[in-house]
């Protein structure tokens, strides 16, 4: 109870979210690299204002392989939080410490990849990403952005 | 006025003389009274939608589902004037129905992403662009006549 009540705190995620991002992560996971590469690339051409952010990079296309490793990246720390899903806040701390300091990116733009995210679940496993397991990782990515957002001001 | 590229015309069109407006329009639907369940205070009327199970059965939500799909088939087929096709459907939604212009977004992303899960890898970043482009234009339209 105690331990419940902490976590709700911190995030909104129930015990059943948790469970339905656990449980249809056992398929996502072990084509993180995929889902990654194919969320950023859908970010770039989707919301074209993104891509000020990565305006160092030679090529900032759809098809850029400096979009595709960063892709990687992002979802290799998704990947992590899925892992510590019971103490976000505290897990995400240091990448919450580089976006605010460093990236500074702004947070409305989590939404936007948040939602290409889901494009590519969708498209992966019609099947699987059910309307309740569309709610459940549509709150999970709610909750990395607000404990990535933890130390903006 | 909306500038359209020759492919934006194409993908556009193309998705939806592809898509059945019964099976999508009602999972689109179901989806975002679902995900986005503050989205259920305007179907008051529209009897159980106590949990996801009833929503996917209810067939009064399934006919709005397929009435939508219609309501966006319109701009599909006056992509030139998405304005003015929708200026009444704007004055409907926001003098009578009072639905907040945010949830158009909402509902646009959940049916973005059912045409994901029928498409599949058919439904590319130029694919994705070319159908958000022409959504965000629906959704501005809806919008045009609230203030």
């Amino acid at each position: 109870m105690q331990q419940q009540l902490q976590t709700a705190k911190m995030t909104s995620l129930t015990a059943k979210d948790k469970d339905r991002v656990r449980t249809f992560w056992k398929l996502a996971g072990p084509v993180s690299d995929d889902i990654g590469r194919d969320a950023l690339a859908r970010l770039v051409a989707v919301y074209p204002q993104t891509k000020g952010y990565f305006s160092h990079w030679s090529d900032v296309s759809p098809s850029s392989p400096q979009v595709a490793r960063h892709g990687q990246t992002i979802m290799k720390a998704v990947n992590d939080a899925v892992a510590q899903i019971d103490d976000l806040k505290g897990g995400l701390l240091p990448l919450s410490e580089l976006h605010a300091y460093t990236l500074r990116v702004d947070p409305s733009n989590f939404k936007l990849l948040a939602h290409c995210l889901m494009v590519v679940l969708a498209a992966m496993f019609p099947d699987e990403f059910t309307p309740e397991i569309h709610m459940a990782m549509d709150k999970f990515m709610a909750a990395v952005s607000l404990a990535l957002s933890e130390k903006y001001r | 006025m909306v500038e359209w590229t020759d492919f934006e015309r194409t993908t556009i069109s193309s998705i939806f003389a592809s898509l059945d407006y019964n099976d999508v329009g009602p999972k689109a639907l179901c989806r975002c009274l679902i995900v986005y369940p503050w989205t259920q205070r305007y179907f008051g009327a529209y009897g159980n939608l106590y949990n996801p199970a009833a929503i996917k059965s209810n067939p009064l939500i399934a006919a709005h589902g397929v009435k939508v799909m219609h309501g966006l088939d319109r701009a599909v087929k006056n992509m030139d004037d998405i304005k003015a096709t929708y200026a009444e459907l704007s004055v409907l939604h926001s003098e009578k129905l009072h639905v907040d212009r945010d949830n158009f977004r909402l509902l646009a992303d959940c049916l973005t992403i059912v045409i994901a899960a029928k498409m599949g890898s058919a439904f590319t970043c130029e694919v994705q662009a070319a159908l958000q482009k022409f959504v965000a234009v629906v959704v501005s339209a809806l919008g045009r006549q609230y203030n």
